[in-house]
């Protein structure tokens, strides 16, 4: 019995209909909320195609990590005023956005019509990747051997932004002294 | 998957949300009893013997209590908040295994949900959503000492999630998996060498995560204090503070749900400590003369032997489970609350280098194969 296509399509509805709430919310805590349930249900999707770590880092990371100091930043600030009103923008600027949405729309209704699904490699097919011992196995195997120097670079580049985050904070702690 | 594959899940995930949901009630009147011995009076002693059934009064008045929304919550999502908090606590434990397996006619079943491949990343990731129930009822309470302890929660979520991370890491390197399963499994084994020096056979100790990772063990039990708001962690509820903190504009069930999330959470806690640290389903010392006294005065073969065999393993995970239940009690009615600087200087000044130094000695350790 194969329930995965109910599956996709409950999780693809719920991602769509957060995805709207996110910017149709008001409040930008909830609109926040809604995010994070977009994340939860891209992590459904993951989990269906087998890519278990992918779900679980997507949750981790996004969800439980990047969204909670979205949200808490949001609430530290007290961010209650919206930070637009659909009444006062332009007419051309709405006529634009218009026109661009329902180009990206059509842009993607042609690139998934036309493009052919591949497989994936037969190198990593689902069998293949549970008889090498899992996700995690072939993930990390592949990152700390063929990809170990774009692995560590990153590490640099997350590095260098900490450094600079630190580095901003500290200037205005020394200007607010002087 | 076939028939026998889905009874076999369902079977285990209503067991163990029957347990946990048995384990809430117990640990209340634990929590009540203990900290009643702790100050020296008697605690809950009217309902049922030694007031066993007060907190089965205290779900029927829970249950039947008006249970009026505030006008000045945010509805929607002051009712999905406390949902929000007990969801991920029930579903962590579904990667905890146990009990190891047993063979039913051609079927291995091992005595866990799922072992997922992910498992200790998943419970993390579990356990990072949990905070979303406490920022959710204090954002949508719209009070300001709701706010403040969400806030304080939030921060201090992030604070000790990173240390608790990094201290599994330790585990992660020594026993080379994340598979829950193949952690408990390892334990097993005994540490027969430290280092250059070979053990004499009398002297070996279980191959258990404590024995490995001592360091490891401590960051992650404090770790694990402030993830689930235990006293000395428990500022977003402070009370002399913020009157009641996060879920303060809550009542009857509501308030309940909140109460049933912190103790599913000590539950999984003290069960993910049972099996990273302390062998998990491995049996006990002494339980292995025991289980081969049954089995032998009971004259137990084959399959009932093995029944035995998985009950007192199961016996032996309760026992470590229920002993860092205790410990959360303990603590709780022995330590004062900390201050909020401290907690965040201890968070990120103590237990995070102190972590980084664990990863750091155990990958050495590793490379010259000492552990």
């Amino acid at each position: 019995m194969n329930i995965s296509p109910y599956f996709f399509y409950a999780f693809g509805g719920i991602a769509i209909a957060c995805s709207l709430l996110v910017i149709l919310k008001r409040n930008p805590v909830a609109s926040a909320f809604s995010l994070v349930m977009v994340f939860f249900s891209f992590a459904g999707i993951y989990a269906l195609l087998d890519a278990h770590l992918i779900a679980t880092l997507q949750i981790f990371v996004y969800a439980g990590a990047i969204m909670v100091l979205f949200i808490f930043v949001i609430m530290l600030l007290n961010a209650d005023v919206p930070s637009f009103d659909l009444g006062r923008t332009h007419l051309g600027i709405r006529i634009a956005t218009g026109l661009l949405s329902v180009a990206t729309l059509a842009l993607f209704i042609w690139a998934f019509s036309t493009t052919q699904l591949t497989p994936p490699v037969d190198q990593f097919t689902p069998e293949r990747i549970d008889a090498a011992g899992g996700n995690t196995q072939v993930v990390s195997e592949l990152m700390f051997s063929e990809y170990i120097l774009p692995f560590e670079l990153t590490s640099v580049l997350l590095l260098a932004a900490i450094v600079g985050a630190v580095a901003i904070a500290k200037r205005k702690l020394s200007e607010g002294r002087s | 998957m076939e028939t026998f594959d889905w009874i076999e899940v369902g079977a285990k995930a209503a067991f163990l949300v029957i347990v946990l949901l048995q384990v809430v009630p117990i640990m209340v009147w634990v929590e009540r009893r203990g900290s009643a011995l702790m100050q020296n009076r008697l605690g809950p002693n009217r309902c049922g013997p030694l007031g066993l059934l007060q907190s089965l009064a205290d779900v029927v008045k829970f249950l039947w209590k008006e249970d009026p929304v505030p006008g000045h919550v945010e509805p929607f999502y002051y009712l999905l908040a406390p949902l929000v908090s007990v969801v991920p606590a029930f579903m962590t434990f579904a990667v905890i295994p146990f009990a190891s397996s047993i063979q039913i006619g051609t079927h291995t079943v091992h005595f866990q949900v799922a072992d997922l491949n992910v498992g200790l990343l998943y419970v993390f990731s579990i356990a990072s959503l949990g905070v979303y129930g406490i920022i959710m009822a204090g954002w949508a309470s719209n009070n300001k000492y709701t706010m403040l302890g969400s806030l304080r929660s939030s921060s201090q979520m992030i604070s000790y999630e990173l240390s608790m991370g990094l201290s599994v890491i330790g585990i992660i390197m020594t026993f080379s998996s994340l598979k829950l399963g193949d952690i408990a499994q390892q334990q097993g084994q005994l540490i027969t060498q430290i280092g250059p020096i070979v053990l004499p056979e009398w002297l070996a100790i279980p191959r258990w995560g404590i024995f490995l990772q001592p360091l490891g063990f401590l960051i992650f039990l404090v770790s694990v204090f402030a993830e689930t708001n235990r006293l000395p962690f428990d500022l977003p509820e402070g009370e002399s503070e913020l009157v009641a903190g996060y879920h303060l504009e809550y009542g009857a069930m509501k308030f309940a749900l909140f109460m049933m999330a912190e103790y599913l959470n000590m539950t999984t806690a003290s069960g993910l400590l049972a099996t990273l640290y302390f062998g998990g389903w491995q049996l006990l010392p002494g339980m292995h003369t025991i289980l081969g006294l049954v089995q032998s005065s009971l004259g137990l073969t084959g399959v009932a032997a093995e029944w035995a065999r998985v009950l007192f393993e199961g016996a032996s995970f309760s026992i470590k489970t229920a002993f860092f239940m205790w410990f959360f009690v303990w603590v709780r009615w022995t330590l004062p609350r900390f201050r909020y600087d401290q907690l965040m200087d201890l968070g990120w000044k103590v237990m995070l280098p102190l972590s980084l130094a664990n990863i750091f000695i155990t990958a050495i350790l590793t490379f010259y194969g000492w552990v």
